[in-house]
């Protein structure tokens, strides 16, 4: 299987404070990546990182197994809509689309008319009159039709209304079963990527904690709850992600490959927003380097 | 990417178009007479109406405002506008590289803006030919094309002018990231350089002129005086249309210097004045002779005028040589905004 | 046609969601043999999840015989579940009935009976898979 995006050691800088650090990580090709993370968390850094409009400070990073914004031909394998949806106010929706034909070799005028004329947007219509829901299907348009081999969302529905976010989703999901498009979107709603994602890496303070498939994810982690004990005690093959007390109880996420036998256990599974949540409050470090960088195949 | 430039310049440089559009009719009804007018009368000056010296002066102010104007409104928010919205993300993640996008914005601007002001420049510099210059009686005078002011609103040098004004405003533009403050830094460094190129560079553009001429009635141009100062002898240049820049008078050695002290009360009182007038003279003296007689003992004690002047025959030279300076400045910019571009905005 | 729909907070995946609901539309009868299964890209197109979850999801089918894929085509039913009932394993299903009282007898209450039996068939299915 490809990667789409291979990161390594991957840090960008601002002045004194690090955005992103240590970032290293392989998405599979063919799948709806999901990034998610709390703000602030380097989400946006790292997609900025991955379209070419920031560049690193240490590390590497490969797209579609070349340098983000190289040239016009690495520039037209990846699609971006970028946060807040920018678009040309004074220009009109069919003018979007006459800019898109104009600066992409691949685009696909017939089929960007017809997503067009489906989704009811008035040609004539000048981008700032649309409403938010509209001028995120405009870009979600604009970046399908330019046919990349990965399109990447940084956070596209996190304005917009509940309908606005189906139809946002159906739209994309429906492109992603009609072509062979890789999505790498970031949210730092869990609920939204839920449905869509089937591989998800978890980005808290500016670092990589785990990344995955969700299936996989799912299956390896459990929430273990019962009489207090401490994390020592527990086996070498359990990794903790969060632990919390009582003065009775403790309760435990864990991730382990293996199933848990101890009968003083009260095993649940996680639903992946819990998971996430369980990486986002951990305990300061990040699940040791091999797990947290595992390709899941 | 031509198309999208040109469809975000459309509406500035229609409007632009429109305004220089009506000045050049303005100019071409007035022209021809003007031209037929100044070939009859040498005094032309006096016969020149109002309006004549209205579009005078106003096609030195269109010529003036023109690059100023074009720098700050096309040339800042160029990317600027794109920085600060946020447009840059959806432009740059198209299949156009950043430099290409500069590229294409910035030449397309920079040929407009060349285009217009072109426009502009020949028509003004056609329409002021005849009476460039030109000289009244008694009246007065339009300044010659040769002086500072009305130098950089003829020719060539006002579409170097635009070319620079834009690529500067394009650069600011993209150093400073917002638009407001951007036109604001534009026009403050334009300004500045208007002012100062003038003054410290064109002089020495192309090699002046230098002559020494003795100080006598018929080559004296002025004398003057600050309040208790010295007095100051200018001499006229060989042509009226000539531009002075060094009128100093000097010693038997080539030495710069001041006029003796003998001259202050050597000097008739100026006519018509007694006492104070606008230059604050000293009091009127018994004079001990005519102004003549004054010159002819300055002559014989070696004290001589040097003047350092560009003649009317340099006009094209230091056009070009202006013009130059300011494209390779403008190139120099230009890069400058690449690399900025490429290294400094990620 | 069936129409699929999605329970996010019932902790069911997603897809064994799906393959769920295809196999009551078998059972209650609503799709029988030569049905076409919507194609992934209306399912996705409505639901808004995941194509690879309705791929697998139709998969799993296809691996217990109940539709198969004809490429270029769809994915179609071969075999309803009608005879499938429940009456068919009426045996199985005394044999749960005599565990039930067992465990009743034995003290434990709704809720100690669901976990001993939830954590028997989470470890059992581990072991088979």
């Amino acid at each position: 299987m490809t990667t789409v995006v291979a990161a390594s050691g991957l840090g960008k800088q601002y002045r004194r404070r690090w955005a992103l650090r240590d970032c290293t990580l392989e998405i599979p090709a063919g799948h709806v990546t999901g990034l998610v993370g709390p703000n602030g968390a380097g989400k946006t850094t790292l997609l900025s990182l991955a379209v070419g409009l920031l560049s690193p400070t240490v590390g590497t990073i490969e797209v579609c197994g070349g340098s983000p914004a190289a040239d016009a031909a690495q520039l037209a394998k990846v699609g971006f809509v970028a946060q807040d949806t920018p678009t040309y106010a004074g220009l009109s929706v069919a003018d979007h689309l006459r800019l898109g034909a104009h600066l992409n070799p691949r685009w696909d005028d017939a089929a960007a008319h017809r997503r067009i004329d489906r989704l009811g947007l008035d040609p004539g219509q000048k981008a700032g009159r649309l409403s938010g829901g509209q001028r995120a299907q405009l870009a979600l348009t604009l970046g399908l039709a330019k046919r990349p081999e990965l399109l990447v969302l940084d956070e596209p529905v996190a304005s917009l209304d509940p309908l606005a976010r189906r139809e946002f989703l159906q739209v994309l999901m429906e492109a992603v079963a009609e072509e062979e498009i890789s999505v790498l979107l970031s949210s730092h709603v869990v609920s939204d990527l839920e449905r869509v994602c089937d591989h998800v890496v978890v980005l808290v303070d500016s670092q990589v904690r785990v990344a995955g498939d969700v299936e996989e994810l799912l299956a390896t982690h459990h929430r273990l709850s019962g009489p207090r004990r401490e994390p020592g005690t527990l086996p070498a093959d359990q990794h903790v992600v969060r632990a919390s007390h009582t003065d009775r109880q403790s309760t435990y996420v864990v991730r382990t490959e293996a199933a848990v036998l101890d009968p003083a256990w009260s095993v649940t599974s996680l639903g992946l927003e819990d998971l996430v949540l369980a990486y986002m409050e951990g305990a300061g470090s990040p699940t040791p380097a091999g797990s947290a960088l595992e390709v899941i195949q | 990417m031509i198309w999208l430039t040109w469809r975000q310049l459309r509406l500035g440089l229609v409007a632009t178009c429109v305004l220089v559009t009506a000045a050049c009719v303005w100019l071409a009804t007035t022209g021809p007479a003007l031209a037929r007018l100044a070939h009859r009368n040498t005094d032309v000056y006096d016969l020149l109406t109002d309006t004549h010296r209205l579009l005078f002066n106003g096609g030195i102010a269109a010529l003036a405002v023109l690059p100023a104007v074009l720098g700050i409104f096309w040339g800042a928010p160029l990317v600027a506008r794109e920085l600060e919205t946020g447009t840059y993300r959806l432009a740059w993640s198209q299949s156009v590289t950043r430099s290409r996008w500069l590229a294409s914005k910035l030449g397309l601007t920079v040929l407009a803006g060349a285009a217009v002001t072109a426009v502009l420049a020949t028509a003004v510099t056609w329409w002021a030919a005849p009476i460039d210059g030109a000289q009244g009686g008694q009246q007065g005078s339009l300044p010659s094309r040769m002086t500072p002011i009305a130098f950089g609103m003829r020719g060539v040098v006002p579409i170097g002018y635009a070319i620079f004004a834009l690529v500067l405003g394009t650069f600011v533009g993209l150093v400073v990231r917002r638009s407001v403050a951007a036109m604001a830094i534009t026009l403050a460094v334009y300004v500045f350089i208007q002012i100062a190129v003038p003054m410290w560079v064109r002089p020495h553009l192309v090699a002046p002129v230098s002559i020494t001429e003795t100080i006598s009635e018929s080559t004296i141009d002025g004398i003057t005086a600050e309040a208790g100062g010295p007095f100051n002898i200018t001499l006229q240049t060989p042509d009226s249309r000539d531009w002075a820049i060094t009128n100093q008078t000097i010693d038997a050695d080539g030495n710069a210097t001041d006029l003796p002290a003998w001259f202050a009360d050597c000097l008739p009182p100026p006519p018509g004045a007694e006492g104070r007038d606008s230059q604050g003279t000293v009091q009127a003296h018994p004079s001990t002779g005519t102004l003549d007689a004054c010159l002819t003992r300055l002559d014989a004690e070696g004290y001589r005028q040097r003047l350092v002047y560009h003649p009317l025959s340099h006009f094209w030279r230091l056009q070009w040589a202006e013009t130059a300076l300011y494209l390779t400045a403008s190139g120099l910019l230009a890069g400058l905004s690449f690399w900025w571009l490429r290294r400094r905005l990620s | 046609m069936i129409e699929f729909s999605l329970d996010t907070g019932s902790g069911v995946s997603p897809y064994l969601q799906v393959v769920h609901q295809v196999r009551r539309a078998l059972r209650l009868g609503l799709l029988v043999e030569g049905d076409q299964l919507p194609t992934v890209k209306d399912v996705v197109a409505s639901l808004a999840i995941n194509p690879n979850t309705v791929l697998k999801a139709y998969r799993e089918l296809e691996r217990d015989g109940l539709v198969a894929a004809r490429p270029g085509v769809g994915t179609f039913v071969t075999r309803t579940l009608a005879d499938s009932s429940l009456a068919a394993h009426e045996p199985l299903r005394r044999d749960l009935v005599r565990w039930l009282t067992k465990a009743r007898t034995a003290g434990l209450d709704e809720e100690s009976i669901e976990a001993l039996f939830e954590s028997t068939f989470r470890s059992v299915n581990e072991d088979i898979a």
